[in-house]
């Protein structure tokens, strides 16, 4: 009985890791976009297609190793939309990154129906793929009482999502490349003065960004076992990265931290009932609260978070200087 | 055998829409020498240069550096060959400390950034002579500081032509000297300088040779020591313009406004203003000087009721202001009159027509709920006339304007309402000879009607002659004030940096209280 309720609290906290990590995908994948100085609010729509194209194309090879790489690469590809149509073109890039959700749904849903009128490939269907999403327990570390299997044996993409972030905070912050973009957020006229290929740099970091996202798109198809129905996989999540990139003060190390605080009250909403099953005592109120509020928790967060960050004093703020603005050199 | 130039322009047109920025210009710069590029604004300096730092491209001509004909397409190019330009605007990253500006237009490093690069920036500065801490963020760098450290960054880059953009614009007189000798010392090293500025003490101070250039046109080229400031002027604006500026004497009246003991903070908290007291006399221009940022704008700002104060008090005709919104500040019949610093942050809306901007101040005072937008052309056209502004028409957006006109627009409109006390804040801040000229006879015409002018301004020089006293803030406090005419350069320099105080100079009373104030009457008429 005792260990079935640790049990309880083990699989609460691999839920958290789980269900969230692709929250950590999207908000990495949004920092190195907004560090560049690019505010892309297309998030959602960008892990949509890398959601879709990720998932049928890693099917077909039965490899989710070319999963991972195509869903890398239509990311990408939104990432070389957005910059097209901000960097070279001088879009507005609130308006460009709203449209590009609208499309990337679109795209997500055309693909989706038109291939589900066809025959819908199964994931179970695919034993590499399966197996290659299965969990990779670390040795002795997931041996830990408790928290060990809940933090340290999860699938492959959860461990790279997390050397995604802790690898981007080293570039950001401990090479010179991640220092000149850090510069063209900041000021890219300083960044231009001093001969920093501005319009590479940019180009560069946005597709680099979108990409990330485009993976966690396509693990948050892989965690619904790719089943195709009439709401979309990324269910909102690419907007609660846009907001978690303020929550961590642009800093992907944070990004981490900030996911799982979040991914705590999305997974009330999952296992609240179970918790208070286990424990009648103590978290037995937890079932009273209707699945709704649950269900609206997460952007409440937000709000909130969006809501406190913004009084957050200025200095040792991550926000880069010159976010949203377009760059032009010969502006005077 | 012809001589070797650092750099030789030849024939270099540039066109911004239909608008000709430069026009046929040649330039040769020899090496090691410092020459000064003169000019008005709108007469193509800066363009000019930027095309040798490659933020622009040159629609037409040459560029030869060293002899070789060299296309400059981008800052790396520029980078590449030598040139290296220290911006008006400084072009630094604020969170950044001073060695990750310099390090981030490192090319070929590592991939990693390694902590002994602060050692490697001081060494190098300290090896210019240059007094800079490498891990001092920039934001808390005053901006002769910042200065130092976009001079340091070109250097260290490699540049052997350094162009310096209006580099004593935010300078105070000791600073300047200091730049000066950097100048001079960078010149003996082999250095060719080309420094931007219209002032012409500074080009006959420190230039070997002077180019001139007006309206976009090369004019001519002449060595320092065989010209004078005449001479310059003439060719800069074409034809012949008095130098002196007027200071029409005035019969003394009683205070207009008087400020007791006023303490004002800043955005961020901290005393922008410190226990301040002074007095301005209609007829009579007030001068305040001091470095950037030692509370002229939280002073300006309190005064038209834009800023809560933190203690003190001030009058106007004997009535309390404090308190008042700048709406009833206007309602009671007392006329502020504010310029901002940033003209067009704050005073004028850029977008809109003249028309627009005039009503923008008067609009509550037409009756029912439409706009009487006659009215605001006839005032339009009127300050037009008068002012002589150029434009279009008076349906012209601000923003099309040329710096001066925008500031006779927004002068003209202040001065529309009739006020007794006019507060001006930089009025003639980037403007050329000729504008700057136009906006000291609108302000000595304001004097001699009887109105009080409070005239926060940067250029000395001007000031010592506009002016019938000045008063000096360091930091915030009063360093004393003093009579235009009694006072020197050095004084005011010395009193600017705190080094000097003069505020018990006369043992009667100190600066700043008036011997006819209308503090004490008031205080008789509140005990009867």
């Amino acid at each position: 009985m005792e260990m079935d309720k640790l049990g309880v609290i083990t699989s609460f906290i691999h839920n958290i890791v789980v269900y969230n990590i692709p929250l950590l995908y999207g908000t990495t994948g949004e920092i190195l976009v907004e560090k560049s100085g690019s505010l892309n609010l297309g998030v959602e729509g960008i892990m949509a297609v890398g959601a879709i194209f990720g998932y049928i194309c890693g099917c077909y090879a039965n490899s989710l190793g070319v999963g991972i790489a195509v869903a890398f690469l239509a990311g990408a590809l939104c990432g070389l939309l957005f910059a097209a149509l901000t960097v070279s073109l001088q879009a507005n890039q609130n308006i460009t990154g709203l449209t590009l959700t609208t499309f990337g749904l679109g795209v997500y849903f055309f693909v989706g129906n038109g291939l589900k009128a066809q025959g819908w490939p199964a994931m179970n269907d695919y034993a590499n793929i399966k197996n290659g999403f299965a969990d990779l327990p670390i040795p002795v570390l997931s041996q830990i009482p408790l928290v060990g299997r809940g933090l340290f044996s999860h699938n492959i993409l959860v461990y790279l999502g997390v050397a995604i972030a802790l690898g981007m905070w080293w570039y950001l912050n401990r090479t010179t490349p991640g220092l000149k973009l850090r510069a063209i957020g900041e000021n890219p006229g300083s960044a231009d003065s001093v001969g920093i290929n501005v319009t590479r740099m940019k180009y560069l970091h946005i597709c680099l960004g979108c990409g990330i996202m485009g993976i966690g798109g396509y693990y948050m198809g892989l965690n619904m076992s790719g089943s195709f129905n009439s709401s979309c996989w990324i269910n909102g999540y690419g907007w609660i990265a846009v907001a978690l990139v303020i929550f961590a003060n642009w800093n992907p190390a944070l990004a981490i931290g900030g996911t799982f605080i979040f991914g705590f009250f999305n997974t009330l909403r999952v296992s609240g009932s179970s918790l208070a099953a286990a424990f009648p005592g103590i978290l037995g109120w937890l079932a009273m609260i209707p699945t709704q509020l649950y269900q609206a928790l997460p952007f409440l967060i937000t709000a909130i978070v969006l809501v406190v960050s913004s009084i957050r004093q200025k200095e040792g703020s991550g926000l880069p200087a010159a976010l949203g603005l377009n760059y032009f050199r010969e502006e005077r | 055998m012809p001589q070797q130039y650092a750099i030789a322009l030849k024939g270099i047109c540039k066109s911004f829409g239909s608008v000709a920025a430069n026009k046929n210009v040649d330039l040769n710069v020899r090496p090691g020498e410092i020459l000064a590029l003169l000019g008005e604004n709108g007469s193509g300096k800066t363009t000019l240069m930027n095309m040798l730092s490659g933020i622009y491209k040159p629609d037409s001509g040459q560029i030869f550096v060293e002899g070789k004909e060299v296309s400059i397409d981008s800052p790396e190019d520029a980078k590449r060959l030598g040139i290296g330009m220290v911006h008006q605007h400084f072009k630094l990253v604020d969170v950044f400390s001073a060695a990750d500006n310099i390090w981030m237009g490192k090319e070929k490093t590592g991939l990693t950034l390694k902590k002994d690069r602060y050692d490697q920036i001081e060494e190098m500065a300290k090896k210019f002579g240059f007094d800079l801490d490498p891990r001092k963020k920039v934001y808390n760098m005053s901006v002769s500081e910042k200065q130092t450290l976009e001079i340091v960054k070109v250097l260290y880059y490699g540049a052997k032509i350094i162009i310096l953009d209006e580099p004593t614009a935010v300078l105070t007189v000791q600073e300047i000297r200091k730049l000066f000798g950097v100048l001079r010392r960078m010149k003996e090293e082999g250095h060719s300088i080309i420094i931007i500025t219209h002032k012409l003490n500074e080009v006959m101070e420190i230039s070997d040779r002077v180019a001139i250039l007006r309206k976009g046109e090369y004019i001519t080229t002449v060595n320092t020591s065989e010209t004078n400031e005449q001479a310059l002027t003439e060719w800069m604006v074409g034809h012949k313009v008095d130098l002196n500026i007027d200071r029409p004497p005035m019969a003394k009246t009683r205070p207009l406004l008087e400020v007791r003991d006023v303490t004002i903070r800043s955005d961020e908290g901290a005393v922008a203003i410190d226990s301040v007291n002074f007095y301005i006399r209609g007829g009579e221009i007030l001068g305040v000087a001091g470095i950037a940022g030692c509370g002229q704008k939280e002073l300006c700002e309190a005064i038209a009721g834009l800023r809560p104060i933190e203690k003190g008090q001030m009058i106007h005709k004997g009535d309390n202001i404090v308190g008042l919104s700048p709406k009833a500040i206007l309602e009671k019949g007392i006329s502020m009159s504010f310029i901002p610093e940033d003209r067009l942050g704050m005073g004028l809306a850029p977008s809109l027509s003249i028309t627009d901007n005039m009503l923008l101040k008067n609009y509550a005072d037409g009756k029912g709920p439409f706009v009487d937008r006659k009215r605001g052309r006839a005032d339009a056209e009127q300050v037009i006339r008068e002012l002589e502004v150029v434009t279009p028409s008076t349906q012209t957006p601000v923003r099309r304007l040329s710096g001066g006109n925008v500031q006779k627009v927004l002068l003209g409109r202040e001065i529309k309402a009739g006020p007794n006390v006019i507060i001006t804040a930089y009025p003639v801040r980037g403007l050329d000879i000729n504008s700057s000229y136009a906006i000291y006879n609108i302000l000595n015409k304001q004097k001699q009607a009887g109105v009080g002018i409070l005239f926060v301004g940067e250029d000395l020089d001007v000031m010592i002659a506009l002016c019938d006293k000045i008063m000096v803030l360091c930091h915030g406090k009063v360093m004393g004030v003093v009579h235009a005419h009694k006072t020197t350069k050095e004084e005011l320099g010395l009193m600017m940096t705190g080094a000097l105080d003069l505020t018990y100079k006369y043992e009667d009373k100190p600066a700043g209280f008036a011997k006819d104030t209308r503090f004490e009457t008031r205080d008789e008429a509140e005990e009867d």
